[in-house]
């Protein structure tokens, strides 16, 4: 398949993808705050902003965590996560019968990736537990952004996993991405370059100095280091050279290995334009070729002030805004590009300053970004904090993990499998961007999802996975009293205030079933308490039901 | 045999896409599409208004009892209505209104207004959220259910719905709540029946076309967009904006009172042609356990406020009605989820009851009284209630059976079983509504045959046509359209046959499609060797 034509085919209006004069909006107010370090109030509010963007939702235990540190420890510990890596997922699929080559070599229960099969219906199989899998993980984050940037990588990096066909490729894909998310920056992008679902996804295992594939040599300057802003200016020649350094690597189909093949590598000088000093790599021969030259291109690219400027865009766009206007490029970009580059493109200390910041704590940019689908899926499933089963019993966890992979992936996030190499247009697309998200046929899914997790949840080997609005008012500071229960709740969930007269309404129609005395709801509340009969029970739980039934369908409910 | 019988029985396990422009999947007789194909159940163009009394309304001193007057008047003297202020009833000596209820003294007498004495149910509840429910749901005292009766019925109706509605036929909301949350009424086995409120777009306001300000921040550009998609995507919002728009002129209707505000936008929505065929809305405030009346007067005070408010919109709601010629397809009833306490409190106030009067409105009612004035013993203490005389269920029964056309026996499974058995068939509307219903309806009447059925290689197709426009189509399973066997128009109303030739035709299921003015019929032909 012709990738190019594909992204050239999605990408109608072609802009550059950070022109700031077109980027701003007369509509929205403009912020001119910058990357000083945020002094202003430390509360629950920016707690929560800094964890909604972060995170997958911003679960009241956390919340209230976070509010006993000061913002520099809390966001110290955001950026350096503390838990383990996961462990792989697991066979939990039968064999399908189908399988010319079934797997039936792994029990279930035990671990599929370093398990050699190259049969097409094992694989498929596979995928599908790779990505149940990866759902669990993220609804088992820890306490730290890592799961978020995972998203993001993964995203930016724009591998299809059902086109790149063998799941342990993916899965590895996804450990060298993992191992690199919180690292930096210049070594993922080595590392990726030779990973093999790349290789294969981008036809790098094809590149020889016969025949060479400009793919990834394109798309490793246009998507992944340089962008295609007004700064980034390599050339066709560019492209073409940087294929032939990346010539030579292989995929071992029984080793699941990238192999550096010294016959089928250029050995001729690879000379660039004047956008990178016309600089010259020279041609190597023999095993190493490949490494040595690699790393001169890496060294070439990094070199382009316009690396780290691309990717702190990308950053922005994730977790601040998508509109950048020529303040935000000149208070906050630049710097922070700075700082990325001045510390060797590693991760922690850009995202450190930018969380920092006075211009991420303006109140002008909360509340504005539009919720992916997993901060709708996964952030409800921690907000509420829902009952899952233990990991043990892994075939009613996969299952559950494979309701909410569904649910996301009909609201238009399928984990691994992008429309095509530039990943999800909320992230590229000008200039509707995060806007994207939201069409007439993906928000009434959004609904649906709460509605359905609300009503009857999903059950699996008699294993309930449901919204308990109960246990969740239980966590409140005053659920007894339905103002104070619709204002904490508000707090949690929302990141745009409701006026008096409309929380007023949902009081009223939803907690108090339209009596005027908010007693009526406290008598409920407290009888319930008191004695949780089934009927007490149905009172508060309908009218609990009602209630957030109604928070999580309001446009607000949207927006992080 | 009833359509839908046959249709189930009949039928292959695929229809065909028998409308333009309506992709169809395989389907079985269950489907919505096969329901909407049907008619989408009971063919009826009625309306029933339901109006949620919120808090537990006063009944004895909404409807008085004359006749019991004295002991009335002891047993609550600081808010008894003074004799000589009771509206009378034309005929009904007996009882009378309160003295705000001009406006419903106004419909009795116009034998528009029945009114149906000391409903309830055994074992009372008191408390204003299980009373609610049980109301709602039309469950025993002592039952949880977690459906509501009218989402019961349009269940039937419109099985699956939501899967495959609205449809070609089906255009409409089933069910329509005025305010922000859908009632316990209208729920269905699995979703609510009625347009969702938690599209989040306030009804008023997707009629009036206005929303709540955004701030001008970059979240409220973003909340501004989604809530322009959330309108979009409001299944319904065109269809009912479309059907508002179509009625510009209406009575008018009293300033300063939500329940006329409601009843405007619903007499709005039936003329405006929405087949909607059940409305809630709702009023509150009437728990009132102090100062129901002023101290001074007990003719004036909050309680007498919102009666009158109550009587003035139905009133001016039934007044529309007339002024927009639909009086004949709408019925209301008002209901509470309780009466109050038979003795005042020294608060000037009443206490949660048990049993009261419930009204019953609209042209197609038998007007009058059912049933006597509650009794009052002469000494009355203070946990005295009014003894239930009519099960609440039985006035949903009988609107059900006798305005929505429902069979008995059907009507009966749509309650608890051991209630079922006690449903009475009240005297609330008059005769005749059921098999007299408006054209182009065809309540139930088989409009187009074919004989014989299954044929070999001709069959003739009988059909009924109303005069006018006619069309007769024959379709394929695969939803192809064989021939148009017939297209004419009549000067009158017609029985009239057509041949129709399939020898050249293989063998298998073929579907005749009648269409005429608004009605629409399906036949399933089978051809066998």
């Amino acid at each position: 398949m012709d990738r190019r034509d594909f992204l050239t085919a999605a990408k109608t209006k072609k802009t550059t993808a950070v022109n700031p004069e077109t980027s701003g909006s007369a509509s929205s107010a403009r912020t001119f705050s910058g990357i000083n370090p945020y002094t202003g109030p430390w509360t629950a509010n920016e707690v929560i902003h800094l964890l909604k963007r972060t995170m997958f939702g911003a679960p009241k235990a956390v919340v209230d965590y976070f509010v006993t540190l000061t913002m520099s420890q809390a966001v110290a510990e955001l950026i350096n996560p503390s838990a383990m890596n996961p462990s792989p997922p697991v066979k939990e699929y039968a064999t399908s019968a189908n399988a010319t080559l079934p797997d039936t070599n792994i029990a279930q229960g035990t671990t599929w990736v370093n398990d050699i099969n190259n049969d097409g219906t094992v694989q498929s199989q596979r995928r599908a537990s790779y990505k149940k899998w990866w759902t669990g993980v993220m609804v088992n984050q820890d306490r730290s952004i890592r799961e978020k940037m995972m998203l993001m990588w993964i995203d930016h990096f724009g591998n299809e996993s059902n086109d790149v066909g063998n799941a342990n490729w993916v899965y590895k894909q996804h450990t060298t991405i993992r191992q690199n998310c919180m690292g930096n920056f210049k070594q993922m992008v080595r590392d990726i370059t030779v990973d093999i679902a790349m290789l294969r996804y981008l036809n790098g295992y094809l590149n020889t100095a016969a025949a060479p594939d400009e793919n990834y040599g394109r798309e490793l300057q246009e998507l992944f280091t340089l962008g295609k802003g007004p700064d980034s200016k390599y050339t066709e020649q560019d492209v073409k050279e940087a294929a032939k350094v990346l010539t030579g690597w292989q995929i071992n189909g029984t080793t699941y290995q990238t192999v550096f093949n010294s016959s089928r590598h250029s050995t001729a000088n690879k000379t660039f334009s004047a956008f990178y000093n016309n600089t010259i790599i020279t041609g190597r021969t023999g095993a190493t070729a490949g490494d040595l030259e690699l790393n001169d291109l890496m060294n070439m690219i990094f070199a382009q002030n316009e690396v780290a400027k691309f990717i702190v865009r990308k950053f922005y766009r994730w977790f601040v805004y998508y509109e950048i206007d020529s303040a935000t490029e000149a208070n906050v970009i630049t710097p922070l590009a700075d700082i990325f580059r001045n510390n060797s493109y590693n991760i922690k200390p850009v995202l450190t300053a930018l969380f920092e910041s006075e211009h991420f704590f303006d109140v002008l940019n909360q509340g504005c970004i539009i919720k992916t689908p997993a901060d709708i899926v996964i952030g409800a499933m921690r907000e509420y904090k829902v009952k899952m089963p233990v990991l043990t019993d892994w075939d009613t966890s996969y299952g559950h993990w494979n309701t909410l992979y569904s649910f996301m992936n009909v609201q238009g996030l399928n984990l691994h499998d992008p429309p095509n190499v530039a990943g999800m247009p909320a992230y590229y697309q000008e200039p509707s961007f995060h806007e994207i998200w939201i069409t007439t046929d993906s928000l009434p899914k959004r609904n649906q999802y709460t509605d359905i997790m609300t009503n009857t949840g999903y059950s699996r080997n008699g294993f309930r996975m449901q919204f308990d609005f109960v246990e969740y008012a239980k966590t409140l500071s005053n659920p007894g009293n339905p103002n104070d229960l619709i204002n904490d709740a508000l707090k949690y969930l929302y990141r745009i205030n409701l006026s008096p007269q409309v929380k007023d309404q949902m009081k009223i129609q939803m907690l108090l079933s339209n009596q005027l005395y908010d007693y009526y709801w406290t008598n409920a509340w407290n009888a319930y308490i008191a004695s949780p009969t089934t009927a007490n029970f149905n009172i508060v739980n309908t009218r609990l039901k009602d209630l957030f039934r109604y928070i999580m369908n309001l446009s607000e409910y949207q927006l992080s | 045999m009833k359509r839908r019988e046959f249709l189930g029985k009949s039928m292959a396990v695929t229809l065909p896409a028998l409308i333009s422009g309506y992709a169809v999947k395989a389907l079985d007789a269950n489907s919505p599409l096969v329901q909407a194909l049907m008619g989408g159940g009971t063919d009826t163009d009625h309306v029933l208004v339901v109006i949620q009394l919120s808090g537990g309304n006063d009944g004895l001193n909404m409807v008085i009892p004359v006749s019991t007057y004295s002991q009335y008047n002891a047993a609550r003297a600081n808010i008894a209505i003074p004799q000589n202020r009771i509206l009378g009833l034309n005929g009904y000596t007996n009882t009378g209104l309160h003295p705000s209820m001009t406006g419903l003294q106004s419909l009795y007498n116009d034998t528009k207004l029945k009114i149906i004495q000391a409903v309830g149910y055994p074992q009372p509840n008191f408390s204003h959220f299980r009373a609610t429910d049980i109301w709602m749901t039309g469950s025993n005292s002592n039952q949880e259910v977690y459906t509501g009766w009218a989402g019961r019925y349009l269940n039937y109706e419109y099985p699956n719905f939501p899967n495959g509605y609205p449809n070609a036929t089906v255009t409409d909301p089933l069910a329509i709540q005025i305010g922000s949350t859908a009632s316990l009424t209208t729920q269905g086995p699995s979703v609510n029946m009625a347009m969702s409120i938690t599209s989040a777009t306030n009804f008023y306001q997707l009629i009036n076309g206005t929303s709540d300000p955004v701030p001008a921040t970059k979240a409220g550009k973003e909340l501004s967009f989604i809530r322009t998609v959330a309108k979009q995507t409001q299944q319904y919002a065109g269809i009912i904006t479309a059907a508002a728009a179509r009625v510009t002129i209406q009575n008018p209707y009293p300033a300063n009172n939500s329940l006329a505000d409601q009843l405007k936008i619903v007499a709005r929505l039936i003329k405006g042609g929405l087949k909607t065929r059940v409305y809630m809305v709702s009023f509150g405030g009437f728990d009132n356990h102090s100062l129901q009346t002023t101290a001074t007067d007990t003719t004036v005070g909050t309680h007498a406020t919102l009666l009158g408010r109550v009587s003035d919109a139905i009133k001016a709601f039934q007044d529309d009605l007339v002024y927009l010629t639909i009086e004949d397809r709408v019925v209301g009833m008002t209901f509470s989820e309780f009466g109050r306490r038979i003795k005042s409190n020294s608060s000037i106030g009443t206490d949660h009851g048990a049993a009261a009067p419930l009204f019953v409105f609209g042209k197609p009612v038998l007007g009058g009284i059912l049933g006597d004035n509650p009794a009052i013993p002469a000494v009355v203490n203070v946990n005295d209630n009014i003894p239930m005389q009519y099960d609440f269920r039985s006035i949903y029964s009988t609107l059900l059976e006798k305005w929505f056309c429902l069979p008995k026996e059907t009507v009966a499974g749509l309650f608890p079983p051991n209630v079922n058995s006690q449903l009475q068939s009240l005297p609330l509307i008059k005769d005749g509504v059921c098999v007299t219903t408006t054209p182009p309806s065809t309540s139930g009447v088989t409009v187009i045959t074919n004989s014989p059925n299954p044929f070999s290689s001709n069959t003739t197709i009988k059909f009924s046509t109303a005069g006018g426009h006619t069309l007769i189509q024959i379709i394929d399973t695969a939803g192809r359209l064989i021939i148009n066997l017939l297209e004419k128009d009549y000067l009158t109303a017609t029985t009239d046959t057509i041949p129709f030739d399939a020898s050249h035709l293989p063998n298998g299921v073929y579907y005749a499609r009648f269409q005429n003015g608004a009605t629409q019929q399906v036949r399933p032909m089978l051809k066998v060797r």
